[in-house]
């Protein structure tokens, strides 16, 4: 069960990053390619009508993450913090830009919300790249449970990381080439004339650097993290993951020269969908891993919703019963009970999930 | 770590109330717009459509603004409550991942339909258009209050051997007994906001001698379903709300009222200062025995004061409870009032032409945000020192790793953020107003509608 829950989060997020990917790589492409207000225009009403339906799939994937894992949404959203908050900024005024820019015919009012739109996007793309960074090089998480981690320290991916260090970093630069790519794709796509022509001419150049960047990030993860190859040794039929991603990529390339955008596209999508497949295969079965102490990592067996060993009766819907509970309750330390081995190989027979406590309907 | 709960507090309370003034407004638009559709089909007057149109920009425009402001709220029950969402997500993610799930994906898809289609779909798609419009907005209000329901009232749990919750059925949890009450009278409120707002804008368009047509169509809609809305705050949902506030949350009742002492035939006061050093209320003005007949429907029946309760279970911010409830329940009886007035004088046709009234209504739009961040002031104040009543204390909730510093910052930037939104919207708002509805036989061409909207 909590396996499900994991593939439906895995899923549900990737679907987000290719459907809101492409129009974050509007975004970043716009004001390379779209230089006449009427070309901005086209660009904007291409999106226009999906992008807050794109948006939907973050809040649904948090809602998601939030039901199956507590714990981890806990523990993940409060180390994020200071990233977190500022990525709601910057949610919030790209959400503006778009939505606003055309509601005053001042062309300054214009400029803003052009820039505000761009900066945000690539901003953005930056830190989700990061933040999957992140969760592929491990955060500090303690006996509870939980981690907080700074922007920055040292740009090390050491002990005491930041969120951002050489490697989130790469990998943020790596999105941004990716989402640019999907970007640019997707004008393609909607467009004819100059803006066209700019919009292929981008993402050829754009091909090119996610190749590179690609193999960076990829090379780098011994590096950071080698535990990540352990489900592959065990499981080569994970292979099948990265395999499909190259070969996806390949295919993008092939069909971007030949210009078939809808094609372009679809591979595209296709890799993007992979590589984040490969990523959660071998993170699996961790949600987030402890660069301290590997027992400390949040597994999905340790962050579920019902915990191992449930207590199963309904208490009275009474206040005077709460209270009485109540020390019982909150005496106990809740993270420190939970806390499983990350290693698959030991966890996985041992901790056979407790099926009955995921269990939604009546008791 | 004290001043850290305090900055999440007082984060929670700001970007909570800030994005309410938005769904507030469009939960109620979206019955109304419902109404003007309906209307347009039924009559095929094409005068309802184009009064259907003008408001639907508004509510779009009120929309992006919700839409925005309430992804910070989901996250931060991770960001700033971790231990709360850990303790009780395996409840609360639930209605919260629902919400998501379907409201929402409703609403965004068929406000495109409304904004974009005119042209291309008939009348009757805009109509089934509206329709889901609604049932979007009113189901995710539902969950969400659900959710509201549930940390008021907890129901419907199995508490896990590690202390953690999660929820045992969700039809429980979704027919929460609080649940009922609370709703009604939330999505009333959204009512009379929307109500308000459409009669101050007939009154604002009547008095400046413009869109007249259109001015009087606001106007009679906003004045009939203000007047409904208005009546059925105070009762039944207002009093059920009360009666059952009294029944759960003892304490919570006693500290709004500023009952200070246990009484028999307690009386009702309508004004007057807390004073939390002799715990009386100075200078009240009071109706005898009127709170025991509100709460028990009997002239001397016993009602609990908070000398009743242990001090450390009282609400920690007691004056201002007593004065959010006192200005939301004045609020209500004002309100009330002036439509009562106004529908009156829309019986005798004299409602147009009666300038004192059209500028009393084209004013009183503020009140109904008013009362309603007053009405959640008094949940979530009330609440008080409970997160999760009687289960999780907030103190207990906060996320413990996210120090003052960091907590402030954030706090900071909303508060920044916030203030840029709000003025930007009233800009945006005022623009719209001037530049008013599109003539009657403008049927807009599809790309004028799209690019109105981006
Ligand atoms: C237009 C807005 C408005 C008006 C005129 C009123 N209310 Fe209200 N009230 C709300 C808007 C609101 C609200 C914002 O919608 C609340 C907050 C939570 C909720 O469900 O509704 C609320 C909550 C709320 C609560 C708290 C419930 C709780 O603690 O969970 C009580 C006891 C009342 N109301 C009672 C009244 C009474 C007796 C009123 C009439 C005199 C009244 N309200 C008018
Ligand atoms: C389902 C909806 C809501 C949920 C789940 C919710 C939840 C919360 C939480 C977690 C807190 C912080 C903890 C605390 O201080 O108690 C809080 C506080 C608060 N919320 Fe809500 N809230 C909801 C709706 C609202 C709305 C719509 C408003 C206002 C319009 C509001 C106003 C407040 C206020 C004023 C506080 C501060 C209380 C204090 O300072 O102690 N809430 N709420
Ligand atoms: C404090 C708890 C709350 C949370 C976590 C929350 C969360 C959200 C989120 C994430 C959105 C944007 C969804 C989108 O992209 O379409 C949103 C919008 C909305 N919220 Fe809230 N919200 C809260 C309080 C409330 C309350 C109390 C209500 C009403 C009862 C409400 C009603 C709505 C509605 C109807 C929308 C749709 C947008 C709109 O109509 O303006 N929310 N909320």
């Amino acid at each position: 069960m909590e396996t499900f829950w994991y593939a439906a989060v895995t899923v549900m997020l990737a679907v987000y990053v290719v459907l809101d990917g492409f129009d974050f790589g509007v975004g970043i492409v716009y004001p390379f390619v779209a230089r006449t207000e009427t070309e901005r225009r086209t660009a904007l009403v291409s999106i226009g009508p999906v992008w807050n339906g794109n948006e939907v799939w973050l809040i649904a994937s948090g809602g998601l993450l939030f039901f199956a894992f507590p714990k981890a949404y806990a523990a993940g959203f409060s180390g994020f913090y200071l990233a977190l908050i500022i990525v709601l900024w910057l949610l919030i005024f790209r959400g503006l830009a778009l939505e606003l820019r055309s509601h005053l015919d001042h062309p300054l009012w214009r400029q803003f919300w052009d820039l505000t739109f761009a900066g945000a996007s690539l901003s953005l793309a930056i830190v989700f790249g990061a933040a999957l960074g992140n969760l592929i090089r491990g955060v500090p998480l303690n006996a509870e449970g939980y981690f907080f981690v700074a922007l920055w320290t040292d740009f090390a991916p050491g002990p005491k990381p930041g969120i951002l260090d050489w490697y989130t970093v790469l990998v943020g630069l790596t999105s941004v080439a990716i989402l640019a790519l999907h970007g640019a794709n997707y004008l393609a796509m909607k467009t004819v004339g100059e803006l066209y022509a700019r919009a292929t001419a981008f993402a050829r150049l754009s091909g090119w650097i996610t190749v590179g960047l690609t193999v960076l990030t990829v090379l780098a993860i011994p590096v950071v993290q080698p535990g990540l190859a352990r489900n592959y040794t065990a499981h080569p039929i994970g292979y099948l993951l990265p395999v499909t991603g190259v070969l996806a990529l390949a295919a993008t390339l092939v069909l971007r020269r030949q210009q078939r955008d809808a094609g372009a596209f679809v591979t595209l999508s296709l890799f993007i969908l992979a590589m984040l497949g490969s990523t959660a295969w071998g993170c699996y079965p961790n949600i987030l891993i402890a660069t301290s102490d590997p027992m400390n990592s949040l597994t999905i067996f340790n962050a579920t919703a019902g915990a191992p060993g449930v207590v199963r009766h309904r208490l009275q819907l009474d206040a005077r019963v709460h209270d009485r509970r109540l020390p019982r309750l909150l005496g106990k330390s809740p993270a420190r009970s939970g806390i499983v081995p990350s290693r698959v190989d030991e966890s996985l027979p041992r901790l056979a999930p407790p099926r009955r406590a995921m269990r939604h309907g009546k008791t | 770590m004290a001043s850290a709960l305090l900055y999440d507090r007082l984060q929670f309370a700001t970007t909570a109330t800030f994005h309410y003034l938005f769904p507030q407004l469009t939960m109620g638009l979206a019955l109304l717009l419902l109404y003007l559709r309906s209307r347009a089909l039924w009559t095929g007057d094409e005068h309802y459509q184009q009064v259907a149109r003008f408001w639907t920009k508004i509510f779009a425009l009120s929309f992006a603004f919700g839409v925005v402001t309430g992804i910070p709220l989901e996250f931060q029950f991770g960001t700033n409550w971790a231990k709360f969402s850990n303790f009780a997500g395996g409840v609360i993610g639930q209605t919260l991942a629902m919400e998501g799930m379907f409201a929402f994906f409703l609403e965004s898809s068929f406000l495109g339909l409304l904004l974009f289609g005119e042209r291309r779909f008939g009348p009757r798609v805009q109509w089934f258009a509206a329709l889901m419009l609604f049932l979007g907005s009113w189901l995710s209000g539902y969950f969400i209050l659900a959710t509201n329901a549930w940390m008021q009232h907890p129901v419907a749990y199995t508490v896990a051997d590690d202390g953690r919750l999660f929820v045992n059925s969700l039809s429980g949890l979704l027919t929460n007994p609080w649940l009922f009450w609370q709703y009604a009278h939330n999505m009333t409120a959204a009512v009379v906001t929307a109500s308000f707002a459409m009669a101050a804008l007939g009154a604002l368009y009547l008095l400046s001698d413009q869109h007249v047509a259109h001015a009087k169509t606001c106007l009679r809609t906003g004045v009939v379903a203000g007047t409904i809305a208005c009546a059925l705050m105070i009762f039944p949902t207002g009093h059920g709300n009360a009666k059952q506030v009294f029944e759960y949350q003892p304490v919570k009742g006693a500290a709004f009222e500023g009952l200070f002492r246990t009484e028999r035939g307690a009386g009702l006061i309508l004004v007057g200062q807390p004073n939390m050093e002799t715990m009386t209320v100075d200078n009240p003005l009071v109706v005898p025995r009127a709170l025991s007949i509100l709460v028990y429907e009997q002239l001397w029946a016993k009602v609990k004061g908070l000398d009743a309760f242990p001090r450390k279970d009282w609400p920690d911010n007691l004056p201002l409870l007593y004065y959010a409830y006192h200005i939301m329940a004045g609020l209500g009886t004002i309100l009330v009032a002036v439509m009562a007035l106004a529908l009156l004088l829309l019986r005798r046709g004299r409602l147009f032409t009666t300038k004192p009234v059209l500028w009393l209504l084209m004013l009183c739009a503020p009140f109904p945000y008013i009362a309603t961040t007053a009405g959640w002031m008094t949940t979530e104040l009330g609440r008080q020192p409970w997160l999760v009543y009687g289960l999780l204390r907030t103190s207990e909730g906060a996320s413990p790793l996210v120090h003052s510093g960091n907590a402030l910052f954030t706090l900071l930037g909303f508060l920044g953020l916030y203030l840029l939104l709000g003025l930007l919207f009233l800009f945006l708002i005022a623009e719209m107003i001037r530049h008013g509805p599109l003539p009657v036989n403008h049927r807009p061409a599809d790309h004028a509608t799209t690019s109105s909207v981006y």
